[in-house]
């Protein structure tokens, strides 16, 4: 469409049936991304539905939503520091500190809930700073760090709420995040919005390239993925509109959580994706030498990283509190490490460098379906641990295998 | 007389009581390559790092394109256009070839980052060195060879329009015919107006893309010799020591 201005090629040269060839190649390389996540979240609702007739109720499909949402806000935040080839394993825990802490202001100090969550989300910013600053400054190794503070966090949940100490969350717009629904028209408004998103993105995208002077992928491929997200959005919208009640109260709607996850990962993914700290996130996550050489200040890369996670992992608080309908002394223990596993199941390297948000949103999906389907068929919880165990190394071990293809024997003269 | 981009006078630098570099002078002339010859210990690490700004010199004078110039850290030497090529390359696998060629010095558009502009220099730069052997500037530089990395390493340096362009054994890993390319790479390089500093082990590949060679033993600057009037054996004399000229530095005159 426009005139080449370059020989050498780009990647948006040819056809659709050329751009398809080539995406086919990339994933034989082994960078297959989320593919094997979204091929699991299928076999996984395949057999679940044959199994048990309440898992493709349209309240189930909803729920399956809701309890994911929690643990792809947590994922997504710790996918900023596993880019590094970081962990936080106290980012579960800073989540409790800091629901702790909004509870508390509001029960003992008659706080509004506002500051309260602003304090909440005051806290999490220090935290995650300090960890960063021992981590990038200091050079304690961050399994450690984040190891002393999920520990000493644990401490300061009982000090705050006190032993055995559980606080209803009588803040109806926190409960109402998780337990209340947007209108129908608010949830068809909300998929035409990602689809016009997309759409005005990739538009904007060609007509940069264009203004430029360089080729552009054929157009049919952009819509084809505005088609996609209008299709499968539309549909899961029109489920979650019907009446999914199954007493006298008619209950039907997208859950408030959803839209606020979406606008969460999709501001963050930008954030990634079109930006210089994005960028040089990744950079540092690739290789710190080269990212130092080239002038980027790898420690504060890596300490706004620790925070952007702390923050995340207190909206994942935010959700968690608003889902249970209080706030206990050991909220955030246990789901630390589900979260790094739907990183991982996702597609996210644990090497860093390499994986997307887009990506803990699937692998946290695929933790909670495995969670809910094996809950709807009675099996014991430890099945569910075991399966869950055996998914994630199985996704580790696609992860290093993927590593060994991409870097070791393709060499292309 | 043309003025040299670089010329080092008296340079001199010690760690505690060993003189690493006991008074070099050397010009470096654009359009030209000036291969960095010499044993191990003879000071060739030494005498780039300073011109880098990694471990500034002691003594001497460093003029560039004539004026004297005082290189205290990598950042100085950068910004008067002096890029270094390491052994190592120094590139993000994880990121494509545009991506790490712009490393640190993004063109940004409202904010975001403007990757058709970027890629269309990098594009640009990659053809001023007429390079056919990457697929796709938007290649991951994982999935490439170590003469492409190499590629994508020299022509970031173009990229930054570098006046000087020191190469650390660029050759070093690569095998027969991605030699040949890097070696085009390198000539093509100067051709275009670039001064570049090679240090090579392997002088088939100095004799084959140097126009001048410096020989350096025991941190003495002992020979700068016109590449196309001496010979494989000459050079080796000058290395090893067998053979030293009594001022320590040699008119470059019948080089140029």
């Amino acid at each position: 469409m426009s005139n080449q201005v370059t020989s050498l090629a780009s990647g948006h040269e040819g056809t659709l049936a050329d751009q398809f060839r080539a995406y086919f190649l990339r994933l034989r390389g082994g960078e297959m991304g989320s593919l094997p996540a979204v091929a699991a979240t299928l076999v996984l609702a395949g057999i679940f539905a044959s199994l048990s007739p309440f898992f493709l109720t349209k309240l189930n499909f909803t729920n399956l939503f809701v309890q994911a949402a929690e643990l792809t806000m947590l994922s997504a935040a710790l996918v900023f520091v596993i880019l590094l080839g970081e962990i936080d394993l106290a980012a579960g825990v800073t989540a409790g500190v800091g629901m702790a802490v909004f509870i508390t202001l509001i029960k003992y100090q008659g706080w509004p809930w506002v500051p309260a969550l602003l304090a909440a989300f005051a806290t999490g910013i220090v935290v995650g700073w300090f960890i960063g600053f021992v981590v990038a400054k200091i050079g304690v190794p961050s399994f450690v760090v984040t190891l002393a503070f999920f520990l000493g966090f644990q401490g300061m949940q009982l000090v705050l709420l006190g032993e055995g100490g559980v606080y209803r969350v009588e803040t109806p717009e926190i409960t109402a995040i998780m337990n209340q629904n947007i209108p129908d028209w608010g949830g068809w408004l909300m998929i035409a919005l990602c689809g016009i998103g997309t759409l005005l993105f990739g538009l904007w995208d060609r007509s940069r390239r264009a203004g430029t002077g360089l080729v552009n992928r054929p157009v049919s491929i952009l819509f084809i993925k505005v088609a996609a997200i209008l299709l499968l959005g539309g549909g899961a919208v029109a489920v979650m509109n019907q009446n999914r009640s199954q007493g006298v109260i008619p209950i039907s709607g997208v859950p408030i959580v959803v839209p606020i996850s979406i606008i969460i990962i999709v501001a963050f993914t930008f954030l990634l994706d079109r930006t210089k700290f994005g960028r040089h996130l990744y950079a540092v996550g690739g290789n710190p030498e080269a990212a130092r050489r080239a002038g980027i200040k790898v420690a504060r890369i890596r300490i706004w990283a620790f925070i952007i996670c702390a923050i995340l992992a207190v909206v994942s608080g935010v959700f968690h509190a608003s889902r249970i309908g209080s706030v206990d002394g050991s909220a955030g223990h246990s789901i630390v490490l589900n979260g790094v596993a739907a990183a991982v199941v996702g597609g996210v390297s644990l090497f860093g460098g390499r994986g997307r948000l887009s990506h803990a949103a699937i692998g946290a999906l695929v933790i909670t379906m495995i969670d809910n389907g094996l809950g709807l068929l009675q099996m014991p919880a430890g099945a569910n641990f075991l399966i869950t165990g055996g998914v994630l190394l199985l996704a580790a071990t696609l992860d290093a295998l993927a590593r060994r293809r991409s870097g070791g024997s393709i060499a292309r003269v | 007389m043309e003025i040299p981009v670089v010329e080092l006078a008296g340079v001199k630098k010690s760690f505690g009581p060993v003189d690493v570099l006991k008074g070099i002078d050397l010009k470096v002339f654009a359009g030209k390559v000036t291969a960095l010859v010499g044993d191990n210990g003879a000071g060739k690490s030494t005498l780039i790092k300073g011109l880098s700004g990694v471990q500034p010199y002691d003594e001497g004078e460093v003029r560039f394109n004539g004026e004297i110039v005082n290189i205290q850290n990598p950042l100085e030497a950068s910004d008067l256009g002096i890029e270094v090529v390491y052994q190592d390359l120094a590139l993000c696998e994880n990121l494509d070839i545009v991506q790490n060629m712009f490393l640190g010095h993004e063109v940004l558009k409202t904010g975001t980052l403007h990757e058709s502009e970027m890629e269309l220099q990098a594009t640009k730069a990659l053809q001023s060195l007429s390079v056919r052997t990457v697929k796709s500037v938007r290649q991951k530089v994982s999935s490439l060879s170590g003469g492409q990395r190499q590629t994508v390493a020299i022509a970031r340096s173009v990229l930054r329009e570098a006046k000087l362009v020191i190469l650390d054994e660029p050759t070093a890993a690569l095998g027969v015919a991605q030699t040949e390319q890097v070696l085009n790479l390198v000539r093509r390089l100067a051709d275009n107006g670039v001064g570049v500093i090679i240090i090579s082990h392997n002088l088939g590949d100095v004799f084959r893309v140097a126009d001048s060679i410096a020989v350096l033993y025991l941190g003495r600057l002992v020979a700068q010799l016109d590449a196309k009037e001496t010979d494989n054996a000459e050079v080796v004399a000058y290395i090893t020591g067998l053979k030293s000229t009594d001022t320590s530095a040699i008119s470059v005159e019948g080089a140029i």
